[in-house]
């Protein structure tokens, strides 16, 4: 019983349209739980039943004991939602929206004023706290948005994809927020598009397809999946990247090596590439073959999604989008 | 079970060990305990964007200002030259409903607004009074309504309107402006909840609030319409309310327009209101 | 569409000639092609066109039937006074949209394109007011066609009553320039829209469009009188109603030609300003 959400078979469908089919989630208390998929999979409508905004067809959840459906009035004053819309009030000033949410979670007057101010200065809003919200930043908006849903200390927080079109350095910065969050003991749950960012935050990760749950597991058993890392090769001349290959064989996991003549490219699938990539130099070194350039790259949502399903997250997008006019 | 509780000692409500009936008693004993503070938080929310945006508080107050110099001065020769009243003193109640009526309007196109921006789940995952969305806007349109109504009159004072009822039923005139108001923006709340989308809301309050506010007592004397239109303007709501603004001010029986009122009072607030109400706690 | 770059020897002063009659040829064509882009949009969404048309017939309905037993207007029935001052207000309405559609184009960047397409800069202001003004005379239309259910009659003839929609129309389109300053000016559509506004619903109420001018109080008559709409909205009750038209013809004239060339050009050298 020491899971924060419990989701039984739960499914949604508006029609004919199936949104979401026989899920099963469990998220352990005190952890972080990102859920990975591209548009339309369907991580926006389970996040909107885990918060009481709709009504599953069928199965159950309970988030913190509660029931989503059967105890919903109780399930709102424990848990905190931010969204991606950034439902902040461009009129009102960042410390009004805060106390709005605060009053509104019918929290004492007092211990609103304390917590917003907390709060401000936690988030780095302080200086802009007594401006319209009209005037910040895209960063500022999602930071102010995050401060808001946690106004009233719920230990449960959904965060619907809380980066998606922030600028790196805005996002990095929000991901410092969410761990420190996280050091505190909430439990978090976490929708993305970004592998990196469920990689960098959550303790498991769920990855969803057109309503389904295709894979769950640590972002290590996801990467294991989709092929750990790549070490890639780039040589001067097209002929080397053979010479080249024969040398990284040796240190590919399954002891192949890829070879693209047209990019004078040549890639392999391992562990640990940082490790690997000197041992890799050292050979190549030691054969005198020239290398323009090399690189390790993170296997990317891309990667993943092949994996597992045989197709580009793009392709996926593109095929669950509703059809336009 | 144990209770979650927030870092800050704050401790929410135990789940009720529930059979569907007592859930149900429980959610409206719940909601009618703090329907009127979430409400005030919600009207403050518009109140202050009134406050911080005054292009929004000139707009509704120069609109009355200029349809009493338009009809005043443009039309009043033409309309009040064969009655026996000053055509001033008639159209002031006339311009006051249907000012109040193109107000609280705002409040369906600003619901509309929020559900069809998605603010709305950010308040629907708030432990708030669910009504409390709605009857928020609708608190804030009727103060503003009632504040433009002595606005309003303090300027047509200055331009030649005067009292001829008494003092009590002209004192009372701007509280059944703004009773009306209220129950008006009920309407204008099912208009928005129906619609989602802004512009459709808003073409639908022009559609329906000028010839609602033309096709009655409003701006000439009903005996001047055709015979066909005449009836009508008769059923029309707006008439009674208008008529009985207009004996508030000027004298006349109050009791035959009086009682209509009341009644389309209680039919915008409780029918069309709970209609509203239900429509609202269904979106998803 | 590919636009060669013409390089010849010329004097100064052929040079200069042949530049204007290059420029006025594309100026033509570019309208033409900006003027249909705006009425795609009517076609893209009616809603539009419904509200642009609804509206003013709503209107017709409720003066003719509301005011029209209240308003004495001599021999006239009120449906034949009324009609062409409604023409009027309508299609000035409907220009106002020139400047609140430039305002919107403007705050959304949409005209940096135009502005980095080899196009003349006046074709962007000239698609929308010719586009206006399109819409503006089939409204005029359909709304004599309702007039004409309503009993209003052309007692001035055939020719007349032909050109009228045509006259309003040109009014119209002489006033969208002034929307079209008024949009590249503040650059905000709702401003933009709120302005127009308060300026068309004053103009044309403060002129003989709904009611006769004697019966309005002493002091505002002076004013109303000099009032450019009354003169376009006197010019249209002759044309429909039969009267002398010279007078208000040539007012009218100036006004529209006033407006198109002098106003047209600020709005047009602030637009290239932007």
């Amino acid at each position: 019983m020491d899971f924060a959400i419990d989701v039984r078979n739960i499914s949604k469908s508006y029609g004919d349209v199936v949104a979401l089919g026989n899920v099963d989630l469990q998220v352990r208390s005190g952890s972080v739980m990102g859920l990975l998929g591209p548009n339309g999979a369907g991580k926006t409508t389970l996040v909107r039943i885990l918060t009481t905004l709709l009504r599953p067809s069928s199965g159950s959840a309970t988030v913190l004991g509660y029931d989503v459906v059967r105890h919903a009035r109780h399930l709102r004053s424990v848990i905190g939602l931010a969204g991606q819309s950034a439902a902040v009030d461009d009129l009102l000033t960042g410390r009004e929206n805060i106390q709005m949410a605060g009053r509104l979670y019918h929290m004492p007057r007092k211990q609103v004023q304390k917590r917003a101010q907390e709060l401000l200065e936690q988030f780095d809003l302080v200086d802009a706290a007594d401006r319209s919200v009209k005037g910040y930043s895209g960063g500022m908006r999602r930071r102010l948005d995050l401060a808001a849903s946690l106004v009233a200390n719920p230990p449960m927080i959904f965060l619907d994809e809380p980066t998606t079109g922030l600028d790196p350095r805005s996002r990095l910065d929000l991901w410092e927020v969410i761990r420190n969050l996280v050091s505190e003991g909430t439990t978090v749950l976490l929708t993305t598009q970004y592998l990196e960012e469920a990689d960098q935050l959550a303790d498991e990760i769920t990855v969803i397809d057109i309503g389904k749950v295709i894979a769950q597991g640590t972002a290590a058993d996801l990467k294991h999946q989709a092929g750990s890392e790549f070490i890639v090769i780039t040589v001067r001349e097209a002929e080397e990247a053979k010479r080249a290959a024969a040398v990284l064989e040796k240190f590919a996991d399954n002891d192949e090596c890829e070879i693209n003549e047209e990019d004078r490219t040549a890639s392999i699938m391992v562990q640990d590439g940082a490790s690997i990539m000197v041992q890799v130099v050292r050979s190549l070194d030691a054969e005198g073959i020239v290398v323009a350039n090399m690189a390790v790259r993170q296997p990317t949502l891309d990667d993943v999604f092949l994996a597992l399903t045989g197709r580009t997250a793009e392709e996926a997008a593109t095929e669950s989008e509703p059809t336009e006019n | 079970m144990n209770l979650p509780t927030a870092a800050n000692g704050w401790r929410p409500d135990p789940p009720t060990p529930s059979t569907p009936f007592r859930e149900a008693v429980g959610s409206i004993a719940y909601e009618f305990r703090w329907v009127i503070t979430d409400t005030w938080m919600l009207a403050w929310r518009m109140l202050t964007h009134y406050r911080r945006n005054p292009e929004m508080l000139m707009s509704s107050v120069a609109s009355p200002i200029m349809f009493l110099l338009l009809f005043n001065y443009v039309f009043g020769g033409a309309i009040g030259g064969s009655s026996q009243i000053v055509y001033l003193d008639y159209l002031v109640p006339g311009v006051l409903i249907q000012n109040t009526i193109f107000t609280v309007m705002q409040s369906g196109v600003g619901l509309a607004d929020d559900l069809q921006k998605g603010v709305i789940d950010r308040y629907r995952s708030l432990p708030m009074a669910r009504s409390a969305v709605m009857s928020g806007r609708i608190l804030a349109a009727t103060i503003v309504a009632f504040i433009t109504v002595y606005i309003t009159l303090a300027f047509a004072l200055a331009i030649g309107m005067r009292f001829h009822g008494g003092f009590w039923p002209a004192f009372l005139l701007p509280f059944v402006v703004a009773l009306f108001s209220f129950a008006f923006a009920w309407f204008s709340a099912a208009v928005g909840v129906t619609v989602r989308d802004v512009q459709t809301a808003s073409s639908a309050t022009f559609f329906v609030a000028i010839p609602l506010t033309f096709l009655s007592s409003t701006f000439v004397p009903i005996e001047t319409m055709p015979g066909w239109l005449q009836v009508v303007a008769e059923v029309n709501p707006i008439t009674h309310v208008v008529n009985l603004c207009r004996n508030l001010a000027q004298g006349g029986p109050l009791a035959t327009y009086a009682w209509p009122t009341a009644i389309w009072i209680a039919v915008l607030v409780f029918g069309v209101g709970s209609l509203a109400t239900w429509r609202f706690r269904r979106i998803e | 569409m590919i636009r060669p770059a013409q390089i010849q020897d010329r004097s100064p002063v052929g040079e200069f000639f042949s530049a204007i009659a290059v420029e006025a040829r594309w100026i033509i064509s570019d309208t033409f092609i900006m003027t249909w882009r705006n009425l795609l949009r009517y076609r893209r969404s009616p809603e539009l066109l419904l509200f642009s048309t609804l509206s003013p017939i709503m209107f017709i309905f409720l003066f003719n039937y509301v005011f029209g037993g209240a308003i004495p207007t001599g021999d006239l029935n009120y449906i034949d006074f009324l009609m062409p001052g409604i023409l009027v207000q309508t299609t000035l309405f409907s220009a106002t949209t020139s400047g609140v559609g430039l305002a919107e184009d403007l705050q959304k960047g949409m005209v940096d394109r135009y502005r980095s397409l080899p196009m003349a800069r006046s074709a962007v202001l000239g698609g929308r007011v010719s586009a206006e003004t399109i819409v503006s005379l089939f409204v005029a239309c359909l709304m004599l066609a309702v007039g004409y259910i309503l009993g209003m009659r052309l007692h001035g003839g055939f020719w007349p009553g032909f050109a009228l929609p045509f006259m309003v129309a040109g009014f119209a389109f002489g006033f969208s320039w002034v929307s079209a300053l008024v949009g590249a000016s503040v650059r905000n559509p709702e401003s933009a829209g709120s302005m127009m506004f308060f300026v068309v619903f004053p103009l044309t109420f403060l002129s003989s469009a709904f009611v006769p001018i004697e019966s309005m109080p002493g002091w505002l008559q002076p004013f109303t009188k000099i009032n450019p709409i009354t003169n376009a909205v006197d010019l249209g009750r002759s044309l429909s109603q039969g009267g002398p038209i010279v007078e208000d013809a040539v007012i009218t004239a100036l006004w529209t030609l006033g407006m198109t060339f002098v106003i047209g050009s600020v709005a047009v050298w602030r637009y290239r300003k932007v």
